[in-house]
């Protein structure tokens, strides 16, 4: 990994990012940098924005203009080959038409490195994002025998066997109940401290945002309204204008709670 | 590795048994040869025709993420059917000019150029969608069938007569000198599949990942359906068109393949299409002198295949 040290000190750089569907202005300009190191969290609204942007960083869609740096590597010119080894996108949706163990679906993160011919490193790290997800002992059982929990675990473990500086994860949290979603988390959390790496995500709920994130980029409208640490951003006045309902900002252990239950 | 060798050891046997069974002359005589030589090249067709077809099927599922369809979908029987009859119906049942080889190069020309004009114009720019591909697939292959339907009602009775046999899918009627041309295409494009197995294991996750590790997905895309309508034509030029036959042999490789990984599922899809066909064939061919029925009769069982796997999968 310390060859790559000079790429992850680039960090992910939007520049007028636009998008449209259908004539419909969905996205931007945006102009954003994410700096390399610790954990992203994309909040807003539904429909604001926030996987559009993710899936464009992450060149699985094109922008209508504007430019996408990630690693210093232009994610419209650069080879696949080379950014699949700089940044990892794991979508919400994944079904799959093939039955694949948790072990074959994690070694598919080394497509990039190895394109299927697998060295002895590449082994060594499936191990290490299966170990790392806690899913020892479940290599051969089938995804879609897993629970929900194990399930999202598996493809993440898959991300991570990548081994990229980048990691991007849209709506991780998606269908786990709160012992799960803490200890996916958890695990989100330490790939960013104890792997290095530099990890965006969208995600709904914005008090994990709050508890977990080292800086929070809030969209509305297809705009970013606000960015910056959790405690700039977790506060009634900035929530309330991204999601336009009345919110209260509690503190809890040094972290900010948001409570909106009850307008 | 153990169903792939099952098959292959059957389809040994059965085209042994084909070769040398009922074999009206005595054995080691020169008619003997001469009958051998003859039924090399039906057993030279079931080769390509099993190899084309299982290989087109497991690559369209592929890339379709989808294990119910068959190529056919894409309209490419229809534009067979369509391309014969325009023959007949502007050359008339001579077709002068357009027999053997030139015809037969001219046939699979025409499809393969339509396939690359299709799916290059279909997944260029921003529409790239691989349903609306199959929706216009579908649409233009109830076009060329009604086209064709069309066709056949003003051509003259002994025409349609002609035409009939010819389109009647028949594997003791393919031409032998076509075999070489055949079989060339069919190893070429089977040696490249091959060679990037593991990255079709990748492409059959979808869109999303195959980009996400480092394919570039369009390009693939294109490359295999192209790749499919070179396959299903090079089929449908030997033997006619065949809609299930794929369906049925891919159905029963998934189904007993140790993984889904191409490098199990598609030796065993060849080694199961080979059985198939040679089975029915000597059965049909040397138990009830029906050899024109082959590609009926697995038809039949194919879509019968069809319909059970759909219905279960809806129950489901």
């Amino acid at each position: 990994m310390s060859q790559t040290g000079a790429r992850a000190s680039r960090g992910i750089e939007l520049r007028g990012v636009e998008k449209h569907y259908a004539g419909r202005h969905v996205l931007g300009p945006i102009d954003l940098a994410i700096e390399p190191g610790g954990v992203t969290a994309l909040i807003g609204a539904n429909g604001a924005g926030k996987s559009t942007m993710l899936t464009i960083i992450g060149r699985l869609l094109e922008a209508d203009s504007g430019r996408v740096e990630v690693g210093g590597l232009d994610v419209r010119l650069a080879k696949l080959r080379e950014l699949a080894k700089v940044v990892s996108i794991l979508r919400q949706e994944n079904h799959f038409m093939a039955r694949l163990t948790v072990e074959q679906l994690v070694t598919f993160g080394r497509f990039p490195h190895s394109a299927g011919r697998l060295t002895q490193a590449d082994r060594r790290a499936i191990h290490a994002a299966i170990a790392f997800l806690d899913l020892s002992g479940f290599e051969n059982r089938f995804i879609d025998e897993l629970s929900g929990g194990q399930r999202q675990r598996a493809f993440v473990a898959m991300v991570l066997a990548q081994d990229t500086d980048y990691v991007l994860l849209d709506e991780p949290l998606t269908g786990l109940d709160m012992r799960h979603a803490v200890g996916m988390m958890g695990q989100v959390r330490a790939a960013a401290d104890a792997l290095g790496k530099t990890i965006v995500l969208v995600i709904h709920d914005v008090n994990f945002a709050a508890a977990y994130a080292d800086r929070i980029v809030a969209l509305a409208d297809g705009r970013v309204i606000a960015s910056g640490p959790p405690e700039e951003i977790i506060t009634p006045e900035v929530l309330e204008q991204v999601f336009k309902t009345p919110v209260e900002v509690l503190e809890h252990d040094g972290k900010r709670v948001a409570v909106y239950y009850r307008p | 590795m153990v169903p792939v060798a099952v098959t292959l050891a059957a389809a040994t046997a059965l085209a042994v048994a084909i070769l040398v069974y009922a074999n009206p002359a005595p054995p080691g005589t020169g008619a003997f040869w001469i009958i051998v030589q003859a039924r090399l090249v039906s057993l030279g067709t079931i080769l390509l025709v099993a190899v084309a077809q299982s290989v087109a099927t497991v690559l369209f599922h592929t890339i379709t993420a989808n294990r119910i369809l068959t190529p056919s979908i894409l309209g490419f029987d229809a534009l067979y059917v369509l391309s014969q009859t325009a023959l007949v119906f502007l050359f008339g049942v001579s077709s002068t000019g357009m027999e053997g080889i030139p015809k037969i190069v001219a046939q699979s020309a025409l499809m393969i150029v339509f396939a690359t004009l299709l799916y290059g114009w279909l997944f260029s720019g921003r529409r790239a969608n691989l349903h609306l591909m199959l929706l216009v697939g579908v649409v233009l292959g109830i076009a060329f069938a009604s086209t064709a339907s069309f066709l056949q009602r003003i051509l003259t009775p002994s025409e349609f007569d002609v035409l009939s046999a010819r389109l009647f899918g028949s594997i003791s009627k393919a031409d032998p000198a076509y075999l070489p041309i055949a079989g060339l295409i069919v190893a070429g494009i089977l040696v490249y599949v091959w060679s990037r197995r593991r990255s079709y294991d990748v492409l059959a996750l979808g869109r999303d990942v195959s980009v996400g590790l480092g394919l570039r997905y369009r390009r693939e895309v294109v490359v295999s359906l192209v790749l499919v309508a070179v396959l299903v034509s090079v089929s449908a030029t030997m033997v006619g068109p065949m809609t299930f036959y794929g369906f049925l042999v891919a159905t029963l490789a998934y189904q007993f393949a140790p993984g889904d990984r191409h490098a199990d599922v598609l030796p065993l899809a060849i080694g199961i299409g080979l059985v198939t066909l040679l089975a029915a064939t000597f059965v049909l061919r040397h138990l009830f002198s029906a050899a024109g029925l082959v590609t009926v009769i697995i038809e039949f069982v194919g879509g019968t295949l069809f319909l059970i796997v759909l219905l279960r999968k809806g129950l489901r």
